[in-house]
């Protein structure tokens, strides 16, 4: 009983704390401190107005001639004309945009570092196709210089992803870009979410076919989908059966766990997948074992299941253009974002590229332009959406960051123009109310690995 | 009969129209040239070239004229490298001839015996703006990548507009790779293939063979050798670029540009001195490579301040058969690092045609130029910018592509 106890005790715990599943638990009890939780601390912060900027909010309004007040790491408060008591810092917001930190919810930074070599690749762990069991977390390398450059760009919240070889390629993680971290804990987003990365499509049938192993096809994959859950639903009803005082608990499976974890709600599932055959097929899988999918990504083809994505309340999350390097990114159009939107679906602009993630507000801009030249009526403000607040629900931080809302978390981008441009650049960046980059006030960071270069002396 | 008349039809849409005379009205004209920008201005066009520029030309009789509400007025675009027309799709096992396997040839290699006109990504990249292109595979068995083309984006059946305009050369860490893994290998290994080169066809003739070519490759390689064509050469780190100077100090007849070049910006003087031209990547940031430790966002407007002529394209490695319209938002991110707007625009427009040889006929706006002309709705470099009318040598191409039928199929704005 007490054991039991224990359990749920920490299952909160881990849910708080980094929302692993609740089985990594005894440990939690012999040092207090969950396994693995994030250990994020903000960096600390003066209350900061920024005054007179026009301001994309992230839930869809622009506000002219707006001020925005950070106070303890939190909005405090937007609107017009706002005061600044004593030992506020105020900014000069006129003629500056303002909005929400970008989100990236496809990246593979730290697990496909710079340098790309052999030793650093740790982004596919393509020797089984579920790899349901491994974590991208724990191939973070918190000194990859794509860190810092994406900061630059105004990231301030990306989930790492393992890559797609697998029908289960592991779980990802939301992480902050906190740059001069030495471990991944730093680095996570309190109370974030894990989510579990699945493939759809030529990748897996490609890894494994060519090793003559299952999967081969696409009903390979899907078979191999279906399999797996059956047997993380067995496993769940015995975890479930013994918390009830029922029967023996089952020996821990990692791959299982995550499993479970997606069945339950408490993982969420981001699945890679280009065509919306493929894409519907997954929502039949999802149906059949009574789980949800939080968002397709590399959606090529979303546009021609638009409403069905919108009725099932799945997000996608797509690149403005990337077209052609295979055959399930041949239906690509430039307006695909931008439809998806009109639909009333959850519309998301991802990167899934460590130059891409350094300007993606240039993507949305092209997604913009597009759609409103196939005659669609979209704002800027709503464009800002598919940057800040849906990849924010996709990644089930919608409470706690993605909106300029009073009481969340101050993740702020200051630029110098509209963003909605190639020449808007982040002037300053905030993370939970506190500057983390400033260029040409020293805030450029290079990452250990780039120190003591000879070129890198000296240089600006 | 309907019949016939579609067939008619096709014909007339698909026959050059090259003699149709169009005055371009009131535009913000960039020439590229020393006119520099001509605010309100015109473009004439007969017979596919430019014929007169300026403010208030009159109409010829028969003129169709084009008013351009006073929006920008460009140069065609110019992929300064791509592998466009070299597949429909790369990967997922189709066919693709930008990736040459196997030994059999490596500098005989010729894109333009594998260029198709007709591949959608033609017609995707030139309603962007881009008329022109260089392309090359991507790779072959050695240092030599093979003999790239120019080719034109008007979907033409000949639409090569010069074969054979440059050999690709691998002189970096790819170069190595390919060569015995390592640059020690790699440059002994180059120099006899220039001295095989060199020596076509006699020592071939005489039974002797080369030392490292095989005599196709020797016979494609002669002409470069002997300084009669372009090597457009893939270098990256400061000191490969240094090794690269150093050689053409020592062979003054051959003609090198790079292309890379992401610490160029070490050597940018040493560059200039040399007339040595860099294609390079604005985008290209990240040490994601060891001969790129040193690669920065500026690097294209410390090399054009030093005075290297460039252009602007994707970094090896980041060149593909689909995207080459992406460099207009290459040279507008290097405008936000520094370069001047009219540096940025003339990297992707007329600096790759001077560096391929073609300067004297496109990538300006001036008499005698061939009309290659883009109308833009906004600053070409901004992304949230796209052209309303293209025209490749005074012939306006359809604004229809595959994605544009895909989307207007799918568009929720029209009534399916």
């Amino acid at each position: 009983m007490r054991l039991r106890w224990i359990a749920v005790a920490a299952a909160c715990l881990a849910l708080a704390a980094c929302a692993t599943t609740g089985a990594d638990t005894a440990d939690a009890e012999r040092d207090g401190r969950v396994p693995y939780a994030s250990t994020y601390t903000p960096r600390p912060s003066a209350p900061t107005l920024i005054r007179g900027a026009t301001v994309l909010n992230g839930a869809g309004a622009e506000l002219a001639n707006a001020d925005v007040l950070m106070r303890d790491g939190r909005i405090a408060a937007v609107g017009q004309n706002l005061e600044a008591d004593d030992g506020v810092a105020v900014i000069d917001g006129r003629g500056k945009f303002v909005t929400p930190g970008i989100i990236d919810v496809h990246s593979h930074l730290g697990v496909y570092p710079s340098p790309s070599i052999s030793a650093t690749s740790d982004g596919n762990e393509a020797t089984q196709p579920n790899a349901a069991e491994v974590w991208a977390e724990h191939s973070v390398w918190p000194q990859d210089p794509g860190f810092g450059r994406a900061v630059a760009g105004g990231i301030t919240t990306l989930h790492i992803l393992p890559g797609s070889a697998n029908l289960f390629g592991g779980r990802g993680v939301t992480l902050r870009p906190v740059l001069g971290a030495n471990t991944v804990q730093e680095m996570k987003f309190p109370g974030a979410p894990q989510s579990l990365k699945m493939a759809c499509g030529e990748n897996p049938a490609r890894v494994y076919g060519e090793r003559n192993s299952s999967p081969a096809t696409d009903m390979g994959n899907v078979a191999g989908y279906r399999a797996s859950f059956i047997e993380a639903q067995a496993y769940d009803r015995r975890v479930q059966a013994h918390e009830n005082g029922d029967g023996e608990a089952p020996d821990r499976n990692l791959e299982l766990e995550t499993l479970a974890g997606v069945l339950n709600g408490d993982i969420l599932l981001q699945w890679h997948c280009y065509r919306s055959d493929e894409m519907a097929t997954a929502i039949e899988v999802a149906h059949e074992f009574d789980f949800e999918i939080a968002a397709f990504h590399h959606a090529v083809e979303s546009y021609k299941i638009a409403d069905l994505l919108a009725e099932e309340g799945i997000c996608s999350a797509m690149w403005a253009d990337w077209w052609g390097f295979k055959i399930e990114a041949y239906d690509a159009i430039r307006e695909n974002i931008p439809f998806v939107h009109a639909a009333g679906a959850c519309a998301i602009v991802h990167s899934d590229s460590e130059v891409g993630i350094q300007r993606l507000n240039q993507e949305a801009a092209k997604a913009l332009a597009d759609g409103r030249r196939a005659g669609l009526t979209i704002t800027r403000a709503e464009a800002w959406t598919w940057l800040s607040r849906n990849p924010a629900r996709a990644l089930g931080i919608e409470e706690e960051t993605g909106t300029l809302e009073v009481g969340r978390r101050a993740d702020v981008v200051v630029w110098s123009a509209d963003p909605l441009s190639t020449y808007a650049v982040a002037e300053r960046v905030f993370m939970d109310g506190a500057s983390v980059y400033e260029p040409g006030r020293g805030q450029e960071h290079f990452s250990d690995f780039e120190l003591g270069q000879s070129y890198r002396e000296g240089a600006q | 009969m309907k019949f016939v008349c579609a067939l008619l039809f096709a014909v007339a849409l698909a026959t050059p129209t090259a003699a149709e005379t169009i005055l371009i009205r009131d535009g913000r004209v960039v020439t590229n040239s020393a006119a520099g920008v001509i605010e309100s201005g015109d473009v004439l066009i007969t017979d596919g070239r430019i014929a007169a520029l300026g403010a208030n030309i009159a109409a010829p009789r028969g003129a169709r004229v084009i008013d351009a509400q006073g929006r920008y007025v460009t140069p065609g675009a110019f992929a300064a490298m791509s592998e466009l027309g070299l597949s429909e799709i790369s990967g997922s096992g189709a066919p693709n001839d930008a990736s040459v396997e196997g030994g059999l040839v490596a500098a005989a290699v010729d894109a333009a015996q594998a260029f198709n006109p007709n591949v959608t990504a033609v017609a995707v990249t030139r309603l962007e703006g881009v008329t022109r292109a260089a392309i090359a595979p991507s790779g072959t068995a050695n240092m030599f990548g093979g003999r790239g083309a120019l080719v034109t984006l008007n979907g033409a059946a000949e639409s090569v507009l010069r074969p054979r305009a440059f050999m690709v050369l691998e002189l970096g860490e790819t170069g190595a790779e390919r060569t015995g893994s390592s640059r020690a290998s790699l440059w002994p290994a180059f120099e006899a293939a220039l001295r095989d080169a060199r020596e076509y066809p006699g020592r071939y003739r005489s039974g002797q063979g080369g030392a490292v070519l095989n005599e196709l490759d020797a016979e494609a390689l002669a002409p470069f050798a002997r300084g009669q064509g372009l090597f457009l050469v893939h270098v990256e780190s400061a000191a490969d670029i240094r090794r690269l100077i150093r050689f053409k100090r020592d062979n003054p007849s051959l003609r090198f540009a790079i292309h890379g070049g992401a610490e160029a910006w070490q050597v940018a003087s040493e560059l200039a001195g040399a007339g040595i031209p860099v294609i390079v990547d604005p985008l290209s940031n990240l040490p994601d490579r060891f001969e790129r430790l040193s690669a920065r966002s500026d690097n294209a407007a410390l090399l054009h301040r030093a005075g290297v002529r460039i252009a602007i394209a994707p970094a090896p490695g980041s060149v593909d058969a689909h995207q080459a319209r992406l460099a207009l938002q290459l040279a507008g991110n290097a405008v936000v690092n520094g370069l001047s707007w009219d540096a940025a625009f003339a990297a992707v427009t007329r600096g790759p045609a001077d560096l391929f040889g073609v300067g004297d006929r496109l990538g300006r706006l001036e008499r005698g130029y061939l009309a290659d002309v883009v109308i833009w709705d906004g600053d070409p470099l901004d992304v949230m910018s796209a052209p309303t009318a293209v025209l490749i040598e005074g012939e306006e191409q359809p604004m229809v592509s595959r994605q544009t039928r895909l989307r207007d199929r799918y568009n929720p704005t029209r009534a399916r």
